[in-house]
């Protein structure tokens, strides 16, 4: 009897009842999330403000919808540029090998030496912050951890028979790389793909958080989170609403790739 | 069951991560705390204090080079002019033991006060006293500029005998004792060289060590001259804001200034807040030689589109007072409180200039922000969300305080709208509207007006008291209505002080004495 697989299941709940949250954030809030309301700030939650209100009195639910926005958008351009370049390159370099393997898989290794906070504060301290900057900076700095696994899958599965087939029938390089050899590491690419998504909804935090990432009056996570903490004993909703949102976002996002790499593995 | 496991981990390992980035700012100050304190003696034994402070003294320890208003907070305790200040503002005389001034007061004849020696020991004599003036009045050939630019009318210092120093003025100048008591006019020993790093005064407390953005030692001076002060040790601890409340309420802080609404309020259990206005304009400082600021229209705009009263309800949770030009309510005597009011909120006036201007729909622009103080970050933040109403939109940008905000914004003056805080060390209006005139060295919103420049040139050329005010406050109406900056308010400066001490005074000036600190008798 096959297993049911609970993981992918909750995993995909919580990032489906997340995603849905914040993209309805985008066409409708409770509230303007940037509104101030001298009278009601510092409100803690209720009915009519979810999360509360900040010491603004913006209320922090639309808030929190809005910063998800940013986090999401940052993370799945990031995601996109690493994922999109990182399998081009982790291709090219795993099937056909040889020197310019080497030489890229080196500057891989490299680059991956530093820990990608790190170099995006060092880049984003060169080039200025703003959202695009950070997308920019984010995306290009999660190229080589896709490249490195896409690479490995592609090394190992140039050799099989079903490859050797299609180049028998007379199939081109490119046709057996992205035609055939693709689908099949179709899994792994999705679930890395879900981790990344992760390490960048973190890295955009913890470089908003440092009032190094996304600049106000965008809302953003990491900063409410920096601003939360100025305020951590007379208002503690504002950490732990901003908080919760973002570990959920995450925990979905986690178990949706662990889940899909156990569904890998049982086929 | 393994899976079960992972997801178990996973889920610690993501709320650690969270935590982690909250708690890296806290462990730094336990690592200050060891150092700072045996475990079991508490400091009221050893009878120090740690004093918090949001950012280093980075600029310079010289205090005729230093402009920032946070390093000469800290060395206002360790250095003394020839005259200082008293609580209430008035003059009376330090290193000097006393003055007299010619009627045209163009001459000032200052006695030396016997017996009062450097932190290193030797005694102050009157060479110590023409070199220290001659060097901040940037007489000297040594490429010291000192901000004090009121020093710069003298044409003479001269020491007729080893107890007198005459300083001759140009022109006649009836605030210049008022400049003597900043330090900027510090005594220092002549040709010490070590000033920026190992600075030597005359004041209660001497200089004893600096770890760089950890913390700054000073120690009691026992051969002052005067009252000497009460605690044996101050250390400042450089605690960045956010993590400030975590270190007040563990205990390594007993004393910080500046505190924010939310700090103010997040302490109170444990410390005794004191109130009083911190003597600065906050204000969104526009340069007014840069698109679209360029056009006075846009800038009254900008007066009436920022609602004040409802920053200082927002930002400082009603801890503001509105000050409507470079002038703050301590300086009674120069405070106009008619300009406070000059604009109010009104966004249809603010959209009608704007469209005289040529802007109907608004337009873009960046507030540079020091991040390092969140009043104005949030101010920022605010006046961000109130331009919206006519169309501009603001962008925040935030920066380090020394390494941009002082360079590119201050000196280099390359911003477009930045939220800050002005203070002045002299005792005088002309501290807060000389640096406004077209040619002065830091006009840093290139503010341009004839009429202001001509009416600063009669205020000092004026002898007479009242007809000087009068001039000074023409020269605040000139600011006003030409809208160089949106001004906003003066912030009550909340200051935390742990219940054990008591004697904290207030200056008209941005400083914390901390020689009149101490514990209460156990």
């Amino acid at each position: 009897m096959k297993r049911r697989n609970w993981t992918l299941r909750i995993g995909g709940c919580v990032a489906a009842v997340m995603v849905a949250l914040i993209l309805l954030g985008t066409v409708w809030t409770p509230y303007d999330p940037n509104a101030l309301a001298g009278a009601e700030k510092s409100m803690a939650p209720c009915l009519a403000h979810l999360f509360g209100t900040d010491n603004f009195g913006r209320d922090l639910f639309s808030r929190v919808l809005e910063g998800g926005r940013t986090s999401l958008l940052i993370a799945f351009c990031t995601v996109a540029i690493g994922g999109v370049c990182g399998t081009v390159i982790g291709s090219l370099t795993g099937y056909f090998g040889g020197l310019v393997d080497e030489v890229l898989m080196r500057f891989n290794d490299s680059v991956s030496a530093f820990p990608n906070i790190l170099l995006a504060l060092v880049c984003v301290s060169i080039f200025g912050t703003g959202k695009y900057k950070i997308i920019l900076v984010l995306g290009v700095l999660f190229i080589p951890s896709f490249a490195r696994i896409v690479r490995g899958e592609f090394a190992r599965e140039r050799s099989r028979d079903y490859v050797e087939n299609a180049r028998i029938m007379g199939a081109g390089p490119f046709r057996v790389m992205f035609a055939h050899i693709l689908p099949n590491v179709k899994t792994v690419l999705l679930s890395s793909v879900a981790i990344g998504f992760n390490n960048a909804v973190l890295a955009e935090a913890g470089m908003s958080f440092l009032s190094m990432g996304v600049q106000p009056p965008d809302a953003s996570l990491g900063r409410m989170l920096a601003e939360a903490q100025g305020s951590l004993f007379t208002m503690p909703w504002y950490a732990l609403s901003t908080g919760c949102f973002m570990v959920l976002l995450i925990l979905g996002f986690s178990l949706l790739g662990q889940g899909l790499q156990e569904q890998e593995r049982e086929l | 069951m393994q899976s079960k496991m992972r997801n178990l981990i996973l889920a610690v390992l993501t709320v650690s991560m969270l935590l982690s980035l909250a708690a890296c700012g806290e462990k730094n100050q336990q690592d200050g705390d060891q150092e700072v304190n045996t475990p079991q003696t508490t400091r009221a034994d050893t009878n120090e204090i740690n004093v918090g402070i949001p950012q280093d003294l980075e600029d310079s320890l010289d205090p005729h080079v230093t402009t920032a208003a946070g390093t000469r907070e800290v060395l206002f305790n360790v250095f003394e002019g020839l005259m200082k200040a008293d609580p209430e503002g008035n003059i009376i005389p330090a290193v000097a033991e006393k003055c007299d001034v010619s009627d045209d007061a163009k001459v000032y004849t200052f006695t030396l006060r016997e017996g009062v020696t450097f932190h290193n020991g030797q005694t102050v004599t009157v060479d110590d006293v023409v070199y220290s003036i001659s060097r901040c009045a940037g007489m000297l050939d040594d490429g010291i500029y000192t901000a004090a630019s009121t020093l710069k009318g003298i044409v003479s210092v001269e020491a007729p005998d080893d107890r007198t120093v005459v300083i001759t003025l140009s022109e006649g100048n009836t605030e210049f004792l008022a400049s003597l008591v900043t330090t900027y006019a510090a005594i220092i020993p002549a040709d010490y060289t070590e000033q920026a790093t190992q600075p030597v005064g005359t004041g209660p407390f001497k200089f004893a060590s600096r770890s760089p953005q950890e913390n700054f030692v000073i120690e009691r001076f026992d051969s002052y001259w005067g009252t000497p002060a009460k605690l044996d040790k101050v250390t400042y601890l450089v605690t960045a804001m956010d993590t400030a409340v975590m270190s007040m309420k563990s205990g390594v802080i007993d004393v910080f200034a500046h505190l924010t609404a939310d700090m103010a309020k997040s302490v109170e259990d444990q410390f005794t807040i004191e109130k009083d206005t911190a003597k600065l304009v906050q204000a969104l400082y526009l340069n007014n030689a840069v698109e679209p600021f360029n056009d006075v229209r846009v800038r009254q705009a900008l007066c009436y589109a920022v609602d004040v009263d409802q920053i200082i309800d927002l930002v400082v949770d009603g801890n503001g007072v509105r000050v409507g030009s470079s002038m703050f309510p301590a300086f009674g005597k120069y405070f106009d409180e008619s300009l406070s009011t000059y604009y109010t909120h009104d966004v249809e006036k603010a959209q009608e200039l704007l469209t005289e201007a040529g802007y109907p729909d608004g337009f873009s622009m960046t507030i540079t922000v020091p991040s390092n103080y969140p009043q104005h970050v949030q101010t920022g933040e605010v006046i961000a969300e109130q331009l919206k109403a006519v169309g501009i939109m603001a962008q925040i940008e935030q920066v380090d305080w020394n390494q941009t905000w002082l360079t590119e914004v201050y000196a280099n003056r390359n911003f477009q709208s930045t939220v800050v805080g002005f203070d002045t060390s002299t005792l005088t209006a002309r501290g807060m509207l000389e640096r406004w005139t077209s040619d002065h060295g830091k006009n840093m919103i290139n503010f341009n007006s004839a009429e202001y420049d001509e009416l600063f040139r009669q205020a000092i050329a004026c002898t007479d008291d009242g007809e000087q005010t009068a001039l000074y406050k023409q020269m605040e109406r000139i600011l006003t209505e030409e809208a160089a900056n949106v001004y906003i308010q003066d912030i009550y400066n909340m200051v935390a002080v742990n219940p054990g001490l008591e004697g904290l005074t207030f200056y008209p000036m941005y400083v914390l004495d901390v020689a009149t600190i101490s514990w209460k008798e156990a």
